[in-house]
């Protein structure tokens, strides 16, 4: 499975796409913002943190389907599938590739996008954290949206419409810890919700998207 | 009722025939209901003294929106079914219903926005509620887009069913995040009117008729959908075999 | 006949308009696609059991 890991890993590096992409694009939403709304200071520092966990959750959204549907086309799919490891195991080892490459660099590089975005010094620790407790549940959602839609041509924007409805519950309660953390609150509650979600998702989902894995291998 | 009849109707051709013989019935029920429910809501209850004559929106409302939410329960037991007894009928029952749910999830959110309009004074408001619905027409749109973008038909309804399951358990999630979400907004003042003070038996009768008139309209709406869906697919498999040999 | 729907006859004819619309909508479709699936299966079926005989 550590060699899977790294397998994935050093694919993602090579292409070059892996941890490059969604960093730009996430700079490129949280840039493009401000000429939508004005660069007026205070404005940008309300909605700075639920702009950066969306931005964060569409770059993450952007790469979901190079999870599996490289795998796929070359056939090495099938041949992890036949190896004595189990597709549990795969489906989550792929999901962390997917936040290592992903999700971390995001999580890292937060502090400085939420500079541009002018969020209140208090908000940053409480960004970050949420960053990292939730990006992980955002990978392991989207490593199921990608199992069910592995089989399908052209299945990215389908796959959006699948994935974003399931990003709800996390995007609300990250948003919210990010937000309560900018304004200086109290942010227990949102921050436990967050955590008790990427939890059972991570314990969970993997079964569901091995499920949906094997129905497509069949 | 021996619980092992049930399964009789899993054979495709066992349940058409007996629900073709029963369809006529539902139709005329759901369409009997359905008058005598808006009628007597549209021309013969008292507008409400606060809300004056929108109060008679409520015989569309309320029963489309029970109906968004108990065809999407429907959804996921039939779609368990097909997981645990692979009865086909169960699987295409699921995919009948979907857009059922949909179109009743639409009609709930737009008398909802026209009534919010003269009672809150705008269309849209980001209340639980309404958020939820949206949320769940959400869902609705994957599960249907996933049916449509697979081809083969057994891939197509175990894939649908793990959806339903899977969204089922985070549209509650959501349900709860969204509660939480405007709670943090507001302090919890809700703008959703509060059902149980709003419901008295003048208006309360019409609405159980109207609400009796949705749930026959869609037994009918979803056996015949069932029925073309099985025959869809015989059609479907009996092509394939002809262009085999 | 028709009841006094004071100043919100608009917002209550327009609920109703809109959802009998997607009701009935949702029936002839649904109802049009049952006759049409039907058909083409007798045809499908006839044209076998042609086959077969012939």
């Amino acid at each position: 499975m550590i060699a899977l890991l790294m397998r994935d890993l050093r694919l993602a590096m090579r292409a070059g796409g892996g941890f490059g992409l969604g960093l730009a694009f996430f700079l490129i939403v949280v840039t493009l913002v401000p000429f939508g709304v004005g660069p007026e200071t205070g404005l940008l520092a309300r909605i700075a943190p639920g702009i950066l966990w969306l931005g964060a959750l569409l770059a993450c959204l952007l790469s979901l389907d190079r999870i599996l549907a490289l795998d796929w086309e070359d056939g090495s799919l099938d041949l992890l599938a036949t190896s004595p490891l189990p597709l549990e195991g795969i489906v989550t080892m792929k999901a962390l590739a997917h936040w290592i490459t992903t999700g971390l660099p995001l999580v890292i590089a937060s502090p400085l996008f939420a500079v541009l975005m002018s969020l209140p010094g208090a908000g940053y620790a409480p960004l970050v954290l949420s960053l990292l407790l939730g990006t992980p549940a955002l990978s392991v959602i989207g490593t199921f949206g990608a199992a069910l839609t592995v089989g399908i041509k052209r299945g990215g924007l389908l796959l959006s419409l699948l994935v974003l409805p399931l990003y709800v519950p996390t995007l609300i309660f990250g948003a919210e810890m990010a937000r309560r953390g900018a304004e200086g609150a109290d942010t227990t509650t949102p921050m436990l919700m967050l955590a008790g979600i990427s939890a059972g998702v991570i314990a969970l989902l993997p079964f569901a998207s091995a499920a949906v894995l094997r129905v497509n291998l069949r | 009722m021996n619980l092992n009849a049930l399964w009789e109707y899993a054979n495709p051709l066992k349940f058409m025939r007996t629900t073709e013989r029963a369809l006529p019935y539902f139709w005329v029920a759901a369409v009997v209901c359905l008058v005598v429910g808006l009628v007597w809501g549209f021309f013969f209850t008292p507008d409400d003294f606060r809300q004056g004559s929108t109060v008679k929106i409520f015989y569309l409302h309320v029963p489309s929106a029970m109906m968004a939410i108990n065809i999407w329960v429907m959804m996921l037991i039939t779609s368990l079914v097909w997981i645990v007894r692979r009865h086909h009928v169960s699987a295409l029952a699921a995919r009948a219903a979907a857009p059922i749910g949909a179109v009743m999830t639409v009609i709930a959110l737009a008398t909802g926005a026209i009534w919010g309009q003269p009672m809150w004074g705008t269309w849209w408001a980001w209340d639980p509620r309404l958020t939820s619905f949206l949320i769940l027409f959400l869902f609705y749109l994957g599960y249907i887009a996933l049916w449509e973008a697979i081809e083969n038909d057994d891939t197509a309804a175990d894939l649908t069913a793990v959806l339903c399951l899977v969204g089922s358990v985070f549209a509650l999630l959501s349900r709860y995040a969204v509660n939480f979400w405007n709670q943090g907004l507001h302090q919890g003042a809700s703008l959703s009117l509060d059902k149980k003070e709003n419901v008295a038996d003048v208006f309360w009768f019409p609405a159980l008729v109207s609400i009796a008139g949705f749930v026959l309209l869609f037994i009918a709406l979803v056996i015949l959908r069932t029925n073309t869906e099985i025959r869809a697919r015989r059609m479907r498999a009996l092509l394939a075999r002809e262009r085999l040999g | 006949m028709m009841p006094d729907l004071g100043k919100y006859a608009e917002a209550v004819l327009s609920s109703y308009a809109v959802s009998i619309l997607l009701i009935v909508a949702l029936v002839v479709l649904s109802v049009r696609r049952s006759r049409k699936v039907r058909a083409q299966l007798d045809d499908i079926e006839t044209r076998r059991k042609n086959h077969g005989e012939g």
